[in-house]
């Protein structure tokens, strides 16, 4: 699916959109920067007022009414029901399992939902040293269902990851810019492609025999109101 | 108690101490990281959960040899890329790291704080145990093997906040991050303040930091640029994004430090410098 195709929305949008729609009333969501917090920040805006935004920089209920840079951001603060620190976050929250849904996202990918944010090549002598786990490894075990959205590529979709950061046990759905996939016998699992994309499109952006589901469904493309709501949040319509 | 910058950096941070300049997005204090800078520190271990801007700087300046941290990125742009030429090609010379999760760097404060020798999680599952510091430990009383890291005990941890008072305690909201777990871990502690007042008022959700667990308290309006002091300015996302260029390039990155830390004398004149470069553009 191209950038603004031919339903006039974005490939970011639309997994956006889709991650949205996964998101129940009431739910509490450990939120990380970028596509997933737009993802839950619209799902707050539209069917689910009552999910719960936490950002691993301690503010719980946040309700920003524009998306952060930061998950820092002095209007997560100004808007959240309350503030804490970083230590009480990871124990209490987290590991106090009083989250439901964490959203990571990824440098690398392999079929079992594991994920590496670390690094390229070796871990002592990196090709490429990435900004590393932060919250991840913690997240990926603490909460009851991990959420992942990432752009489909075969670097991204790879047969071996070159580190893992976090383990994919509690992976219950990857939203790609091609489509949805989840595990099914541990083994992740097309279900679903986006509007315009093809199942070999997204064969050929995955770096192992990827397996397909038998009754593979086209995604909804983002309603009217999905779209209007996720562009009052970000207006230029990129994450 | 309430003393220049350059005097607390000067006498409290020395050669090869280990050096916690905590500050999660909010109240990073970046005056005092520039001035850690402007006097030529070598030889430091930095820790911070997330190191960013502040300790590109300081590890592109040749400051460091050891970092400590979870996540090592620009919020919200992406890479550092100081932190990565020392790492992926030992410039400006070669920088040892020892890489930790979120909570598992929480739990290791928080017990340097409590006088433990390690902090208890459940986590590190993945490759990362393979490559720091963490053991497992089976919890006497139910059997259930757990991740153990070993405290952390900053020599100096230095956090920004957004006052003290005349008599050096200090008020910080917002945001908390893990500022009190670093200053209460740390042998020696240097605050810097947005302002001083006669008394403190009490904020909602806030820390107040009694002096007597601070051994300098600096004044240092904006000096959390270009993180935040809530309820005094907003984060410079600007300045984020346009790092992004300023550091991809070592001699522009040096050209800037020379400009903006090294050339100035202190917070009032970094500023200056900045809008000068405004002026000018």
């Amino acid at each position: 699916m191209s950038t603004n195709g031919d339903g006039g929305f974005s490939a970011d949008e639309m997994m956006a959109v889709e991650a949205a729609r996964r998101v129940a009333d009431g739910t509490v969501c450990f939120v990380g920067i970028g596509l997933p917090s737009l993802a839950a920040n619209l799902a707050r805006r539209t069917h689910a007022p009552d999910c719960v935004l936490v950002y691993e920089s301690g503010t719980i209920g946040a309700k920003p009414t524009k998306l952060p840079l930061s998950i820092g951001d002095g209007e997560l603060a100004d808007t959240a029901d309350t503030v804490v620190s970083v230590p009480e976050m990871f124990a209490y929250w987290l590991q106090g399992n009083r989250i439901d849904v964490g959203f990571l996202g990824a440098a690398q990918i392999d079929r079992h939902g594991n994920l590496n944010s670390t690094v390229i090549g070796d871990y002592d002598h990196p090709k490429v040293r990435l900004p590393g786990g932060g919250g991840a490894p913690e997240i990926a075990t603490g909460v009851r269902d991990v959420f992942v959205m990432l752009r489909q590529t075969p670097r991204s979709f790879v047969e071996r990851l070159d580190f893992t950061t976090s383990v994919g046990d509690r992976v219950r759905v990857v939203v790609t810019d091609l489509g949805i996939l989840e595990p099914h016998d541990g083994e992740l699992t097309l279900v679903g492609v986006h509007p315009g994309v093809d199942v070999e499109d997204v064969r050929a952006a995955t770096g192992w025999d990827l397996r397909i589901a038998d009754d593979v469904r086209i995604t909804d493309p983002p309603s009217d109101v999905e779209l209007s709501a996720l562009r009052t949040l970000q207006p230029k319509g990129r994450a | 108690m309430i003393v220049p910058l350059r005097d607390a950096i000067r006498d409290l941070v020395r050669d090869g101490d280990t050096v916690a300049l905590e500050g999660f997005t909010h109240l990073i204090p970046h005056a005092a990281g520039h001035e850690v800078a402007r006097q030529g520190k070598r030889e430091l271990t930095l820790v911070r959960m997330t190191p960013d801007v502040v300790y590109d700087q300081l590890i592109g300046m040749g400051c460091a040899r050891k970092l400590l941290f979870s996540w090592g990125g620009n919020p919200g742009v992406g890479s550092l890329h100081r932190l990565r030429d020392a790492v992926e090609h030992g410039w400006p010379c070669a920088l040892e790291i020892e890489e930790h999760s979120h909570a598992g760097m929480a739990a290791a404060y928080a017990a340097g704080a409590a006088n433990l020798p390690f902090g208890v999680l459940r986590g590190y599952r993945g490759d990362l145990s393979a490559h720091t510091r963490v053991e497992t430990v089976t919890c006497p009383f139910t059997g259930e093997e757990l991740a153990a890291v070993p405290a952390l005990r900053p020599d100096v941890a230095v956090v920004h906040a957004q006052q003290a008072d005349l008599r050096g305690n200090v008020q910080l909201w917002g945001i908390l991050g893990v500022q009190k777990e670093a200053v209460l871990a740390a042998s020696r502690t240097i605050v810097t303040v947005e302002e001083v007042v006669n008394e403190l008022q009490p904020r909602s959700g806030a820390i107040v930091l009694p002096s007597w667990v601070i051994d300098a308290v600096s004044l240092a309006p904006g000096g959390a640029h270009p993180s935040y002091a809530h309820g005094y300015y907003d984060r410079d996302n600007d300045f984020y994004v346009a790092w992004d260029e300023i550091s991809r390039d070592r001699d522009r990155f040096r050209a800037w430090m020379q400009r903006h830390v090294l050339d100035t004398a202190d917070i009032t004149e970094y500023h200056a410098s900045l809008a000068a470069r405004v002026a000018t553009a």
